[in-house]
């Protein structure tokens, strides 16, 4: 197990004063919060300074913390010391305050040496109730041509599970989830009695799962729509031509009017990501111009601006 | 470890609603709590008394963000309203800037 030099991840000195650790703690929970953060590792981050503000906010804990010594290096293999004291049992655990049993839960190894794991099954209730499991949430990347064509994905997803003796703990699951064709950018999915069981033959919870796309490197998904780049040359737009385009449901003819310009966004109509009303592809035109290589090309470049005068910066009174 | 394959999957479009119950039964978050929201416009569920109401499924994220900001940063319901419309004009605009960019893009 690793050593958390949790001053270091605060941004503190060891000699810190309560006040500054909690100043610490806001400034940093504002700035890697999952909600509102778009730091990368925001939610690592997040939970890393939540466990270091978890130990140092608490005197007792961090005076526990502090007896290891100012000599251990973040990163650095750890064992706690012979006959440490503040492991599991001790008296003044408690996750009460900022922090919810979840989060507990996600803490370190290196939490769980020093103070425990704590807290969980003492706070499930005993009780023979009847309790309907709870929800689980993911995320779950699909591809443009998953949600194409609809899709069967294999996810290992961490489930909480009842023993016989009614203790709670967390295990591996496999799924196979169909994606249905159509799913869009942060839309959810659900699927029934898919979460956490239920207590005392109360129902399952349900399991979300939410969409997020991947980036596909010629097409752009917005809600329903497709939008493509589709290099042109200046005499199919100058004089109109039929040319092929890919969609995601394959090859298709487009036809562009003469005097199109670039920039111009053409619509497939229904050729987006299926829906009860299809989105449609957007082919936006972007001409490329041919490099004048030969003595031949460049002659008729000329000739071009000699029986076609044409000036495209009128508009700037130039 | 073992494998299921799952055929009833939900889509959860703006056809899917959810009742106060059903809401607060799948956020974990307590019904007066949700009132709150609602008081303060953060939600806008469809129907007039408490027990007609239905969420979109927008609500179910709307909800718990707020809880959390709450617990984690000690934001209160006004304040987290703010923080939500805010994060939706950045999100919106991120989404056109990327679509921008892909114009762009050759």
């Amino acid at each position: 197990m690793q050593y958390k030099d949790y001053y270091a991840i605060m941004g503190l000195k060891r000699d810190a004063s309560p006040d500054e650790i909690k100043k610490a703690y806001r400034k940093l929970a504002r700035k890697y919060h999952p909600d509102v953060s778009k730091e990368p590792q925001a939610e690592a981050r997040f939970k890393e300074v939540g466990e270091a503000y978890e130990v140092l906010k608490d005197p007792a804990k961090r005076a526990n913390y502090d007896q290891l010594g100012a000599q251990w290096q973040s990163g650095q293999e750890f064992k706690p010391p012979p006959g440490w004291q503040g492991g599991a049992g001790a008296p003044n655990f408690d996750f009460g305050g900022e922090y919810s049993e979840v989060d507990s839960e996600q803490f370190s190894d290196f939490f769980a040496s020093l103070f425990g794991r704590a807290a969980h099954q003492q706070r499930r209730p005993t009780r023979p109730t009847k309790l309907r499991g709870e929800d689980l949430q993911s995320k779950v990347l699909v591809s443009l041509e998953e949600t194409y064509q609809g899709a069967v994905r294999t996810l290992q997803l961490s489930v909480p599970e009842i023993t016989q003796d009614g203790q709670m703990h967390t295990t591996q699951r496999t799924l196979k989830v169909k994606i249905p064709a159509g799913v869009t950018q942060g839309q959810k999915i659900r699927l029934a009695g898919q979460g956490a069981p239920g207590i005392g033959g109360a129902p399952n919870g349900d399991l979300y799962l939410e969409i997020d796309l991947q980036s596909h490197p010629h097409f752009h998904a917005d809600g329903a729509d497709i939008y493509l780049n589709l290099p042109v040359t200046p005499w199919e737009l100058a004089l109109g031509a039929t040319m092929a385009v890919p969609t995601l449901g394959g090859t298709v003819q487009l036809k562009v009017p003469a005097g199109a310009q670039t920039g111009q966004k053409m619509r497939l109509k229904g050729r987006g990501l299926p829906a009860k009303t299809p989105g449609d592809q957007y082919v936006v035109l972007q001409v490329v111009i041919p490099e004048a290589k030969t003595p031949a090309d460049k002659e008729l470049y000329q000739q071009m601006a000699t029986q076609m005068p044409f000036n495209p910066r009128i508009y700037l009174g130039v | 470890m073992a494998t299921q394959i799952i055929h009833s999957v939900t889509i959860l479009d703006e056809t899917v609603t959810f009742t106060l119950e059903d809401l607060s039964q799948t956020t974990n978050i307590q019904a007066e709590l949700i009132k709150e929201m609602v008081e303060q416009g953060l939600l806008e569920p469809q129907g007039e008394a408490p027990e007609q109401w239905l969420f979109p499924v927008s609500a179910l994220q709307r909800s718990r963000t707020v809880v959390r900001l709450q617990r984690d940063l000690g934001v209160n319901v006004a304040g987290s309203a703010l923080v939500l419309e805010l994060l939706e004009q950045i999100e919106e605009l991120r989404a056109q800037l990327e679509l921008l960019k892909h114009r762009n893009l050759r």
